[in-house]
């Protein structure tokens, strides 16, 4: 794994740290943009971590991008001896896997689909040899996913499966992008899970809806506050399955604001994680519980 | 201290220099597309150059003023009329209480900034003005103009000069066919040598597709990828890419076919290869191309770009200089 430094204009740093998906990149991305925030570089104006890459903008005007590229190499060396360890929380999301608002979406756009005869769900399940879209929800569900990157529109989670690679979702994403896509729709495409924060443009399968506010930029919703995104980078996620009751009743507190997010604060070691991901997740969920 | 909206014209939004700060979670800088264009349509009226403004996209609005104020028109050439007298562009005028303000038919470019002393007062939205209509932040209601609102206006920290003018040797026009200055990299290595050359000698069209959040270009050659094995997380077609973070201004080029570069209210990340990025000094020429203009992808380098860019600061300079 040896980052790939590019610029992206006159005003972008871009550093690929993998090619491919694997914590260990986005580990990796994590710690060296934490340090190049740490290091107060001037000149540097946004950070970006990405799933395995990240991106800095610096106004060249006060310092000269080969300047910053030797110096966040040089960061990148430590980086590189830092301990894997995340100071994070774990967040159950509820999913009322699907539920009609997608379904109709969906329907609107078999013509883009892999294949029309089958529902996005449907089409996940039977690529990824599972025998019933039960079983397929499932594995969708009983893990942790780690949010590896915040982006693409406002306050949109990518999310990593975080199993082995043998038994990561893979799906691919539509042939032609949707025009329309419910907000809150809880999608998937390539190795990563995604919450549609707004409603919009996508090319991501859809699997469900959460009836949890993740993006208000009116900020009335009581824990999006402070801030009206809600989720960053290192988050760790729990989804649980819910019925059409259960998210008819989410959706009552939500609009009475009373719905609370269950949150639980934890520390993630990779190091732990890489020598026994079940047990390590085992403990994690245990948190939920 | 209020303009009001008698007509929208097509896609008018308040806008300011935009938000930084918030691109790591998916919220775009935003603010005026033609920034040169937005700053000297404030210097006119004797605003702060980061005050908000209204960019018009090819059709202006018809505004109703219930106060006296100095206006001046920049940009794409959108002759102002005043009670239905025609008055110049890159010229503060008064405007007087009852008057409206209409616009005639686009000479050429595509967006056009109403500057009014003061500049306009919606609220701010994490730091900026400027419109974000996917997130629905900022504007009005997070959303452009609409037959109707009622826009406040500021009260201007200076006293506005009437009848100045900017020359059009100092406006900065995009020549036909127009060139963008790009600095070749990122995952350009995906294509093979001469795909790349052949990207690079054009010539491409924009497409009808074209708006805040990037213009798609039409009419070159598909490029040509070097074979791989998609690597994990990518997806399978030889224009995935592990979903990474968008520069502004970058060229993504979905399939290979139509490039798209992402602008002020750019999606800040994707899974598309992107072979270049064009350099910061352009990226306001883009925000004046109307569909189907020809255009050209140059290549330069990073120092031809830093030079582009002082140049263009300098100009900016020249023009602070003459109206101070």
């Amino acid at each position: 794994m040896t980052p790939r430094y590019t610029f992206g204009g006159d005003e972008h740093l871009f550093v690929e740290v993998d090619e491919e998906m694997s914590l260990e990149a986005f580990f990796k991305s994590l710690s060296i943009t934490n340090a190049v925030r740490e290091a107060q570089i001037k000149g540097v104006t946004e950070i970006c971590p990405a799933n395995a890459s990240f991106q800095i903008k610096f106004d060249p005007d006060s310092i000269h991008p080969n300047d910053l590229m030797e110096e966040v190499k040089r960061l990148e060396g430590h980086a590189d001896k830092s301990e894997s360890t995340l100071k994070t929380r774990i967040i159950e999301i509820p999913v009322y896997y699907q539920d009609p608002w997608t379904h109709e979406t969906l329907m609107k756009f078999r013509d883009r689909h892999q294949d029309p005869t089958m529902t996005d769900i449907q089409y996940a399940a039977a690529s990824n040899g599972f025998g019933t879209v039960d079983e397929f929800i499932d594995a969708h569900s009983r893990s942790p996913w780690f949010v590896s990157m915040v982006g693409f529109v406002a306050g949109l989670p990518f999310l990593y499966q975080m199993v082995d690679r043998a038994r990561q979702i893979q799906v691919p994403k539509y042939l032609r992008p949707r025009t329309d896509t419910p907000k809150q729709t809880v999608g998937y495409g390539g190795c990563f899970s995604c919450i549609y924060s707004v409603r919009g443009a996508g090319g991501y399968q859809m699997f469900g809806i959460t009836p949890m506010p993740i993006y208000d930029p009116d900020q009335k919703v009581s824990y999006l506050r402070d801030f009206m995104v809600f989720f960053k980078p290192g988050d760790i996620v729990k989804w649980k399955s819910i019925t059409r009751e259960e998210y008819d009743q989410s959706i009552e507190s939500v609009d009475a604001d009373t719905f609370e997010p269950r949150i639980h604060d934890v520390l993630f070691s990779l190091v732990e994680f890489n020598s026994n991901m079940d047990s390590t997740n085992e403990k994690l969920l245990a948190y939920l519980s | 201290m209020t303009i009001k909206v008698l007509d929208s014209g097509f896609a008018s939004t308040i806008q300011d220099l935009g938000r930084p700060g918030y691109y790591h979670l998916g919220i775009p800088i935003g603010g005026a597309m033609d920034r040169y264009s937005m700053r000297i349509g404030n210097m006119l009226v004797g605003n702060d150059e980061s005050a908000a403004v209204v960019e018009t996209v090819f059709t202006g609005p018809v505004l109703e003023f219930r106060q006296n104020s100095v206006v001046a028109v920049t940009g794409g050439e959108l002759p102002p009329k005043l009670d239905g007298r025609v008055m110049p562009t890159w010229t503060s005028f008064e405007v007087r209480e009852g008057q409206i303000l209409s616009f005639d038919y686009l000479k050429h470019g595509a967006r056009s900034y109403i500057a009014i002393h003061g500049g306009f007062s919606t609220p701010v939205s994490l730091g900026s003005r400027s419109t974000y209509a996917i997130g629905a932040l900022g504007g009005i209601d997070g959303r452009g103009l609409k037959e109707g609102d009622v826009l406040p206006i500021g009260s201007g920290a200076k006293p506005a000069k009437v009848g100045k003018t900017i020359s059009v040797s100092m406006q900065r026009i995009p020549k036909t066919p127009v060139e963008l200055r790009v600095l070749p990299g990122l995952y350009l290595h995906r294509i093979t040598k001469d795909s790349a050359e052949e990207f690079f000698s054009g010539p491409w069209r924009v497409a009808p597709e074209a708006d805040r959040m990037g213009y798609r270009f039409q009419g070159g050659n598909p490029l040509s990828f070097i074979d791989r094995k998609p690597p994990f997380g990518a997806g399978s077609d030889p224009s995935n890419i592990t979903d990474a973070c968008y520069p502004y201004g970058s060229i993504q080029v979905p399939g290979g076919t139509e490039p798209i570069v992402l602008h002020r209210d750019a999606v800040s990340g994707g899974g598309y290869f992107m072979l270049g990025t064009v350099i910061s000094a352009d990226m306001d020429l883009i925000g004046q191309l109307q569909p189907h203009a020809e255009t050209n992808f140059v290549k330069i380098d990073m120092e031809g770009a830093l030079f582009a860019r002082k140049s263009r600061s300098r100009m900016l300079d020249m023009v602070r200089e003459y109206l101070n």
